[in-house]
């Protein structure tokens, strides 16, 4: 079957351009991802803020039937959620990670409730407006790749620019340098005068509003509803690209497409054969990101100050 | 002259220890301003204020004859006022440039690393510091990382220079050009405030010199008014005896007998190359040598902490070359005083009764059936606190809160409280003032008076010539030489540090 995908132009333009879509909102949590770790905080809550970043989208679309009002409301949720965890992390010094998997559980619980509320019961069946693919001219017409990068929605575009913009960002701005700085050792960027809790807030609400963008990806560009847990796990296969890819925006996106790729992959499988158990295939992408975090080449370095609290007056 | 910087009865608490009580300090403009206290003294405090890492809880900073305000670093550095750190504040992985830009503020488009970069090489050369701007700094050596923090205090056009203990990070050799750079520094206007203990830096490269004991000024002082032995009797409170009276020994028979020795480091190269010697009942044998050939992993290799890969070791006359840690301490009294205090020889989370009973955790009396003594923990600690002058407010404080020379005498005391046969002890003046460094050393040589057969190892030449019977030699990994204190001539010891071989004896 792989032949024939690779054969086939279409089918190959098909295939990828598949591997592209699933791998969005990934990108868009592990982005997140690395923008809170980079300043030195654990970002675990990405699934809960990228969930709640799906149920903002369809609740701003199902009240005005405009999509982009789903995109603000949408990423809104995911910053809420944020500040959550900037307050228990950066103010008040909580453990990270518990902090991030109380998000995670709140999440579920706080979106499955308010969309009964919401949709009362309708959420399964309405559909939701939002953004469909169109082709860029010129660029969409060139041979295999043309179609798979250039015939997208308006998310998928959105995502080629925030690529690049957070590189620059990081690496070639002083919000940037003071960001590492702060992840790496907050200490030393105070003394340098760098407002330590500040820089962190400002990245862990980025980092949810990023994550939320993810989420409404998955209600307005992919499914158009809203269902309860529909994040399934995406923002922890996010977790696993923010390492893979080494705390780096175009790595992140790099494991990414990685990511995505196996999980078109899995779905053609599960549909060639449909005699073998559909569970046997759903595990494909998240074996793919074990093994690819185990055969690492190479050890990787986190931030020096991740996960670590930052306190002035303790001696 | 005016003051330049003022500092009017400041005065810091925390909890119920007065850091600081009303310490007043007068600084001219373009001098090198010493700052002279034993550790806990309050200087590193009274400097933390200055800089807007601490709140003072009374008292004013005047420069320039007017009052100002310093909330953070950043007060601190608008208002001219820099500071290099004792634990440098360098941040690893970014390179020099980023590391003296951080914390400027413009560029929030666009960095401009590379004009950055040149203007920095520009002042770099102007004071003759030799630094690469785009090298990362963790692959700088100490030296060099404190000339980066020099540079980022000058390219924000800072007139005063706090420099907290600055020498202790620095081999000897980096030491005189350090002095150099002072005095280039000088040169330009600075003012410079440099915060020590150690007597001879003030002597060399002072020209006043603030003295401060418990966290109050003891004395203001122009250097070439005064002498070390003042100094020391100023910061101390006490005549301080440079000269430790060391008896003459009677040595028994061989009570560490060490073997062809190899061993290798963390990084798997070689530390230890046929490494042998005996030290005698009663006797201190000094292990010489610049830091890093192969002294720590002697060190770890005797307590047992670092596999051997070839060699005996004999404590008395039994063999304990394949001995656990535990069997090693408890069975054949071989005690051990790790080079790093902090991370090794205490838990600093927890308190100085915890500490203190280590060695014999979870063991009569401090234990009975597995549960906790906590009464005879308690007794235990009041008394060896007492015995061993441990300075603190109560044994139940955790460990972190003493100051170096107070941690260090709490690890002496229970290591020796053992009554070991062999102490291995591994650079324990390190980073102390000269009180403690006294009752460390004097301590050494009572456990001599009993007989203990004593391994010290130390990169402080004088001390080593103070305490020690014979002095070995270490140069990578191997042991060049082995002198008695008569016969050490600074030539000799030199040449063996550097390499050279003798017949060892």
């Amino acid at each position: 079957m792989m032949m024939e995908i690779l054969l086939d132009p279409t089918m190959l333009s098909d295939f990828l351009s598949t591997s592209l879509r699933l791998s969005i909102p990934v990108v868009f949590a592990a982005l997140g991802g690395v923008l809170s770790e980079r300043s030195g905080v654990y970002n675990i809550g990405l699934e809960g803020m990228m969930l709640a970043g799906a149920f903002g989208a369809a609740v701003g679309t199902f009240f005005t039937d405009l999509p982009i009002v789903g995109l603000v409301t949408g990423m809104f949720a995911g910053t809420l959620t944020a500040v959550v965890l900037a307050v228990l992390a950066v103010s008040l010094g909580v453990s990270q990670i518990v902090a991030g998997i109380a998000i995670n559980i709140f999440s579920i619980g706080v979106t499955s409730f308010l969309s009964r509320i919401v949709f009362s019961g309708q959420a399964n069946t309405m559909t939701l407006p939002g953004y469909k693919a169109f082709a860029i001219p010129g660029l969409a017409s060139i041979p295999i790749i043309g179609p798979v990068l250039f015939n997208q929605d308006a998310l998928v575009y959105l995502m080629y620019v925030t690529v690049p913009l957070l590189f620059y960002l990081l690496f070639r701005t002083s919000w940037g340098l003071n960001i590492r700085a702060v992840g790496e050792n907050p200490r030393a960027a105070d003394t340098a005068g760098v407002r330590v809790n500040m820089v962190r807030y400002l990245c862990v609400l980025g980092s949810g509003a990023l994550a939320g963008l993810g989420g409404c990806y998955l209600v307005l560009s992919q499914v158009f509803l809203f269902s309860e847990h529909m994040s399934a796990g995406k923002g922890f296969i996010a977790l696993a690209a923010i390492i893979l890819g080494r705390w780096n925006p175009v790595g992140a996106l790099l494991a990414c497409l990685l990511f995505g790729l196996f999980d078109a992959l899995q779905l053609r499988l599960q549909f060639a054969n449909p005699e073998v158990p559909y569970q046997a295939f759903v595990i494909l992408p998240y074996v793919v990101s074990i093994l690819a975090l185990v055969g690492l080449v190479g050890k990787p370095r986190p931030p020096g100050a991740v996960g670590l609290p930052y306190r002035r007056e303790s001696k | 002259m005016e003051h330049h910087l003022f500092l009017d009865r400041v005065t810091k608490t925390f909890g119920d220890l007065k850091a600081n009580d009303a310490v007043s300090l007068h600084v001219r403009k373009g001098t090198v301003h010493a700052v002279l206290g034993e550790n806990g003294a309050g200087k590193t405090t009274l400097m933390n204020i200055l800089y807007g890492l601490y709140h003072p809880d009374a008292g004013r900073i005047l420069i320039g004859g007017r009052e100002i305000a310093i909330n953070n670093p950043r007060d601190a550095l608008d208002h001219g006022i820099g500071m290099v750190h004792q634990h440098f504040m360098l941040i690893g992985p970014l390179t020099v440039t980023e590391n003296v830009i951080l914390g400027l503020g413009h560029g929030a488009v666009w960095l401009g690393l590379a004009e950055h970069a040149k203007r920095l090489s520009e002042l770099s050369r102007s004071f003759g510091f030799d630094i690469e701007p785009s090298e990362p700094v963790w692959r700088l050596p100490m030296g060099m990382q404190q000339r980066v923090e020099i540079l980022k205090l000058l390219y924000r056009n800072v007139d005063i220079l706090i420099l907290d203990e600055p020498t202790s990070v620095l081999t000897p050799s980096e030491t005189g050009p350090f002095f150099e750079v002072l005095g280039r520094l000088k040169e330009a206007g600075k003012t410079i405030l440099f915060i020590t203990h150690k007597l001879e830096e003030v002597m060399e490269v002072a020209d006043e010199v603030t003295v401060m004991r418990d966290g109050r000024v003891t004395a203001e002082l122009k250097t070439d008014e005064t002498d070390p032995r003042e100094l020391a009797r100023l910061m101390v409170g006490r005549d301080v005896v440079f000269d430790i009276i060391r008896s003459e020994g009677h040595f028994g028979p061989a009570k560490l007998t060490v073997e062809g020795l190899h061993a290798r480091n963390d990084r798997g190269l070689q530390a230890l190359d046929d490494v042998s010697f005996k030290v005698r009942a009663g006797e201190i044998l000094g292990v010489a040598g610049v830091d890093g050939n192969g002294q720590g992993e002697l060190a770890e290799a005797i307590a047992g902490l670092r596999p051997l890969e070839a060699g005996r070791l004999r404590v008395g006359e039994t063999d304990v070359t394949d001995a656990s840690i535990s069997e090693r301490k408890h069975r054949f009294k071989l005690a051990y005083v790790p080079e790093d205090r902090q991370r090794v020889g205490l838990d600093l989370n927890h308190s100085v009764a915890f500490n203190l009973i280590l060695r014999s955790l979870g063991q009569p009396p401090f234990a009975r059936f597995g549960i906790l003594d906590f009464k005879a923990i308690r007794a235990n600690a009041r008394a060896l606190t007492e015995r061993y002058d441990v300075r603190l407010q109560d044994v139940e404080q955790e460990a972190r809160f003493l100051s170096g020379g107070n941690q260090q005498k709490v690890i002496l005391a229970r290591e020796i409280e053992d009554e070991p046969a062999v102490l291995v002890v591994s650079q324990p003046c390190k980073g102390l003032d000269v009180g403690a460094i006294e009752f460390v050393q004097n301590t050494l040589l009572d456990q001599r008076e009993k007989g203990v057969a004593i391994l010290y190892i130390s990169t402080e030449l004088e001390h080593i010539m103070a305490v020690c019977d014979r002095i070995a030699v270490m140069s990578r990994g191997r042991i060049t030489g082995i002198l008695t204190p008569e016969d050490a001539t600074p030539e000799r010891l030199g040449m063996l540090m550097a390499g050279a071989t003798m017949d060892v004896t």
